[in-house]
């Protein structure tokens, strides 16, 4: 198939659909707002849900209702809305229901902007909502990587009956860039997907035999039952650590003076600073955790050659992914942070600065 | 020896949570009679609320989901727009349906989903311990109304009946009351339309029970019956707003 020139937030709601989602509910909010207009347009044409809900509330809760019954369903916002998803989230978590989540992030806090940022860092990684809870929660830096995840977060949550977030940004939503899409899956196989959580999930009881009766469902009054619960939650959580921490290298050896953390669209910039350094003869590389929960930590411990005297964090926030770092660098060098707020996007002359001073120093 | 009295196959052989006296009870046998009659168990799911019917996702004999407070009918419209071939209807209170969950019943109502509502409205909050409730009445004192529901200060109790009454899309609209036999028996026949109409798919039916709380009003159950048919009725008027199946609209 050839590539095809394509906003983010219609990237992502395209391969949704080819993974397999007929049932999308959302509301309106910039700058995710060609996403929900892409739904509006196409759901239709492959018989599957579009619902426009009277809130997010509400949408999440949509969600709840059909992740309930097994099916593939996703919703989308941006920070704002992202907020008051929190309680739907917290119970997607605790009734372990499949799901996906698009947050396309704009300025905060509060109504904030509707320029990029990553100042849902924090809620999207560290929790959100109530309880003790982990989002699978994965950070696209170009077009083709946020319509790529589509089918990689249904997967994962299939897998693990765990919302995933996909958390992209107002930068991805909105520019457009070559997309090639993965075949779409056929009516049969979406059918198939279904099936395997036919143990728990909500369906009918075949010829008047009652076979089973399926509680979707959150609470546990009984707290030596609740604490089992949560205890086997842990126990996902960990599993989900042991296997699905990713990341992509850039320009890193051992000679690294300089080592780069950085997430989603912030990446792309640090990535072309460190382009010009290295044809000025400076050797300095990048991690790019391309899940954010769970953490490459251990990526980044191995990241730190002999020769890093700065690991440096750039982020479109105040520095919320900084703590992970501090975390996997354990204060084996020093960790600094520079960061722009407020929707503004640092550029690459803006980065290469920073650097330089840290060379010099 | 013929048994004539016995558990609807649609509720499950386990032991409510409800305080004696609670028509609760009553009110999901009615649903779950309904439910046998109209041969609907195999196709048949339902949403449990936030509040003393909170467990009621454990009492149906069929898959059933437990909804957040007050986002009941969001739960179930996710639940039919997912499984077209199934039946899903909610069962809510007062506090969970008429205050924190406003939003999510006007809309249901308005865009016609295909579920059934039952509204249990006893005019407090049980599962906390007798707070007041968006159909609390004037003067009626509850533990954060102590002195009484003023009506200057925080308005009066919302008719939900009357309000979804304005709206287009809803197939069926009827009030009910548990609070006598006869009643009882009225409230059977509606719940029984109800479950009908969704099981031909013809929109958005609600059934609201006017019920009691004795635990949370201080009144023994016989007491309860009475002060409701006193102070309640005269303000919710029993009746049917809404049958687009009868034609009256």
């Amino acid at each position: 198939m050839s590539k095809i020139l394509m906003k983010g937030n219609e990237a992502i709601a395209e391969a949704a659909i080819r993974s397999g989602c007929r049932l999308y509910f959302a509301y309106p909010i910039t700058p995710q707002s060609e996403l929900i207009e892409y739904m509006a347009r196409m759901m239709p044409k492959v018989n599957g849900t579009f619902l426009q809900a009277e809130s997010e509330v509400s949408a999440i809760n949509m969600v709840y209702g059909a992740a309930g019954c097994g099916k593939r369903v996703m919703t989308s916002s941006s920070s704002p809305g992202i907020s008051l998803k929190a309680e739907g989230l917290s119970y997607l978590a605790g009734a372990q229901l499949p799901c996906v989540i698009v947050n396309v992030q704009r300025g905060g806090p509060g109504l904030g902007d509707i320029q990029p940022a990553q100042g849902d860092y924090f809620q999207a990684t560290k929790g959100g909502g109530h309880g003790d809870y982990r989002l699978i929660c994965l950070a696209p830096s170009s077009v083709q990587e946020f319509a790529d995840m589509a089918s990689e977060a249904f997967d994962l949550a299939d897998k693990y009956r765990n919302p995933v977030m996909i958390l992209a940004d107002g930068m991805l939503g909105q520019m457009m860039e070559p997309v090639e899409f993965k075949p779409a899956l056929t009516d049969e196989e979406i059918e198939e997907l279904g099936e395997q959580h036919t143990d728990w999930c909500i369906h009918p009881n075949q010829d008047g035999d009652l076979k089973h009766h399926h509680e979707i469902n959150s609470l546990e009054i009984d707290p030596l039952v609740l604490e089992q619960h949560v205890i086997n939650l842990y126990k996902k959580y960990a599993e989900i650590e042991e296997n699905e921490q990713r990341h992509e290298e850039y320009n890193i050896s051992d000679d690294n003076e300089i080592l780069c953390v950085a997430w989603g669209t912030a990446s792309r910039v640090v990535k072309s600073a460190i382009n010009e350094l290295k044809a000025e003869g400076k050797s300095i590389g990048m991690i790019r955790p391309i899940n954010v929960w769970p953490y490459p930590y251990e990526a980044i411990a191995k990241a730190i050659g002999p020769n890093v005297k700065q690991v440096y964090v750039f982020e479109l926030n105040t520095g919320q992914m900084l703590d992970d770092v501090k975390i996997a660098v354990e204060g084996k060098v020093p960790v600094k942070f520079w960061g722009k707020v407020g929707g503004i996007v640092f550029t690459p002359a803006e980065i290469k600065e920073k650097l330089e001073e840290c060379f010099k120093e | 020896m013929e048994k004539i009295a016995y558990r609807p196959e649609s509720l499950r052989d386990v032991p409510f949570t409800y305080c004696p006296g609670c028509m609760h009870g009553v009110a999901h046998r009615l649903i779950a009679e309904a439910i046998d009659e109209q041969g609907l168990i195999n196709l048949m799911t339902g949403v449990a609320p936030v509040g003393c019917s909170v467990f009621a996702y454990k009492f149906f004999n069929f898959d059933m989901a437990q909804a957040a407070h007050g986002r009941a009918p969001a739960v179930a419209t996710g639940m039919k727009r997912a499984r077209p071939d199934m039946h899903v209807f909610t069962y809510q209170g007062d506090g969970d349906l008429a205050a924190i969950g406003t939003a999510e019943i006007v809309h249901a109502a308005n865009r016609g989903e295909q579920m059934s509502v039952f509204f249990v409205n006893n005019a407090i909050y049980g599962m906390t311990g007798g707070q007041m409730a968006p159909t609390t009445l004037p003067d009626m004192k509850t533990t954060t109304s102590p002195y009484g529901r003023d009506t200057d200060d925080i308005g009066f109790p919302i008719r939900v009946c009357e309000l979804l009454d304005t709206l287009v899309a809803p197939y069926y609209i009827e009030r009910v009351s548990l609070l006598s036999t006869p009643d009882i028996i009225k409230a059977k026949r509606a719940v029984s339309k109800a479950i009908q109409y969704n099981k031909e798919g013809r929109g958005f039916t609600f059934v609201e029970f006017v019920s009691t709380c004795p635990t949370n009003w201080g009144l023994d159950p016989v007491q309860s019956r009475e002060w409701a048919r006193e102070n309640m009725l005269p303000f919710f008027k029993l009746g049917l707003f809404r049958d687009k199946g009868e034609g009256a609209e």
